[in-house]
């Protein structure tokens, strides 16, 4: 997966369930097509956006980094 | 330990979990708990208020080994797969209150979201008007969340920050096998708290042991697999995704299958346990609690859930219900089978404008 755009990024760490959910849809719905990452702190949230992904046509790529977890998601 | 984790994430996993307490919850009736309240966290922190003397409503005072197991059971599933992350600082005050309000809504209606269940899958009718109002108050939770409502990031905490909670059910499940006495008649004679009622609902209880195993396997199934019953309304609203509906659909299955083999299934609107069939507080009652939920992101079981993973936000809000019931029953705000209590409505009415309040003025910019 390549990271065309890497202004694209959300910082989603210590927001409760279902925010980052909520910040990634909104990022979809904006884009409509595209690359953008979000940063997530939790196995819920990143679950929970994957499903989100999954259910909307997005490609997601999870990459641990420490504590956090580095979501980046494509639709072309 | 891989294929464990695939499984519980998956949807069948969630229904397992749905599944696990929808069998098990009408066993702990059978086994002694009151009717159609196998589990019922709402119910159960009410019990523990009163067992502690936060409130005096003598048929109401027992420690519910229930809620000891939920935040326990998540705390070894959060250490075993690595998801102990103490953490806190996310508006504490809005999310105490909140889950004060959640409390006095829920017992005016008489019993939490799984219990509305369990009502349900039991044949009380009530439970419709209750479930409907819960889906309406997340309804106006969701618009919120829409239009950009949120209650700030929590930050790192230290592990004790942590285990605190966790360390208060150690010292409840003390208090329910010891059962000391703390308080002084004028004479010097030692009285409760702790209280336990000698009749009632409070006073009806499956073997400590029996409840605790079972609670502590539903608080690890839980915190695996995310159970939520508000989470599960909402996402559905929200994002169109059923797989956490998927998790309470199973409890009601397999509730109501267990409570025809048991002989519990009695259908009707009038003369349920533990229930009264007001159908306007019923409705707003669980209005209240829908809306404080969503707002603070979990059902109260979800609530305890992560306080057992170290969310120190979640534990203020669980110790807020708790602090909330003893209100409900000292202001006559608690509902009985002959409905709702003299300032049950009042009460309702100022919750909802706190929660409306809060939605409107809690915002922060995420970029």
């Amino acid at each position: 997966m390549r990271r065309r755009d890497m202004s694209e990024k959300i910082d989603a760490r210590g927001l409760s369930c279902p925010q980052p959910v909520i910040v990634a849809d909104r990022k979809m719905k904006e884009l409509g097509r595209g690359v953008f990452e979000v940063l997530v702190d939790t196995e819920t949230a990143k679950e929970n956006i994957t499903r989100l992904a999954q259910q909307s046509g997005w490609k997601i790529e999870t990459k641990q980094e420490g504590g956090d977890i580095r979501l980046l998601l494509e639709k072309t | 330990m891989a294929k464990t984790v695939q499984f519980l994430g998956s949807r069948w996993g969630i229904i397992s979990a749905g599944l696990f307490v929808g069998v098990f919850a009408p066993l702990l009736q059978h086994w002694g708990n009151p009717k159609n309240m196998g589990i019922c966290v709402a119910c159960m922190e009410r019990d523990i208020a009163g067992a502690l003397g936060l409130h005096r409503a003598a048929v109401v005072q027992y420690i519910r080994p229930e809620i000891i197991g939920f935040v326990l059971g998540a705390l070894i599933a959060a250490i075993l797969f690595r998801e102990f992350k103490p953490r806190g600082g996310s508006s504490p005050i809005i999310r105490f209150f909140l889950g004060l309000f959640a409390m006095i809504g829920a017992l005016v209606f008489l019993g939490c979201p799984w219990r509305a269940l369990l009502r349900l899958a039991g044949g009380d009718w009530n439970a419709i008007v209750g479930l409907a109002g819960l889906a309406f108050g997340i309804w106006i939770g969701v618009l919120f969340l829409k239009s950009g409502y949120m209650l700030g990031r929590s930050t790192k905490t230290g592990s004790f920050s942590g285990l605190v909670f966790p360390i208060v059910m150690i010292v409840l499940l003390l208090f329910l096998l010891f059962a000391p006495q703390f308080g002084r008649t004028p004479e010097g004679t030692p009285t409760g708290p702790i209280f336990f009622s000698q009749k009632g609902p409070g006073s009806q209880h499956a073997p400590i042991v029996v409840s605790l195993i079972i609670a502590l396997c539903v608080g690890f199934l839980a915190q695996r697999t995310r159970l939520c019953t508000m989470g599960a309304i909402r996402d559905v609203i929200l994002i169109r995704n059923t797989h956490l509906l998927s998790g309470i659909i199973g409890i009601v299955i397999a509730a109501f299958i267990m409570n025809l083999i048991l002989g519990q299934f009695k259908a009707g609107f009038s003369d349920q346990p533990i229930a009264h069939a007001n159908h306007l507080w019923n409705f707003l009652g669980m209005v209240l609690a829908g809306l404080a939920f969503a707002l603070a992101g979990g059902c109260p079981g979800r609530q305890l859930f992560l306080s057992g993973e170290g969310d120190g936000d979640a534990a203020i809000f669980a110790t807020g219900m708790i602090v909330g019931a003893g209100f409900a029953h000292n202001f006559s705000m608690a509902s009985s089978p002959a409905g709702p209590g003299a300032y049950g409505p009042a009460s309702v009415i100022v919750g909802l404008i706190f929660c409306i309040v809060v939605g409107f003025t809690m915002r922060e910019i995420i970029s």
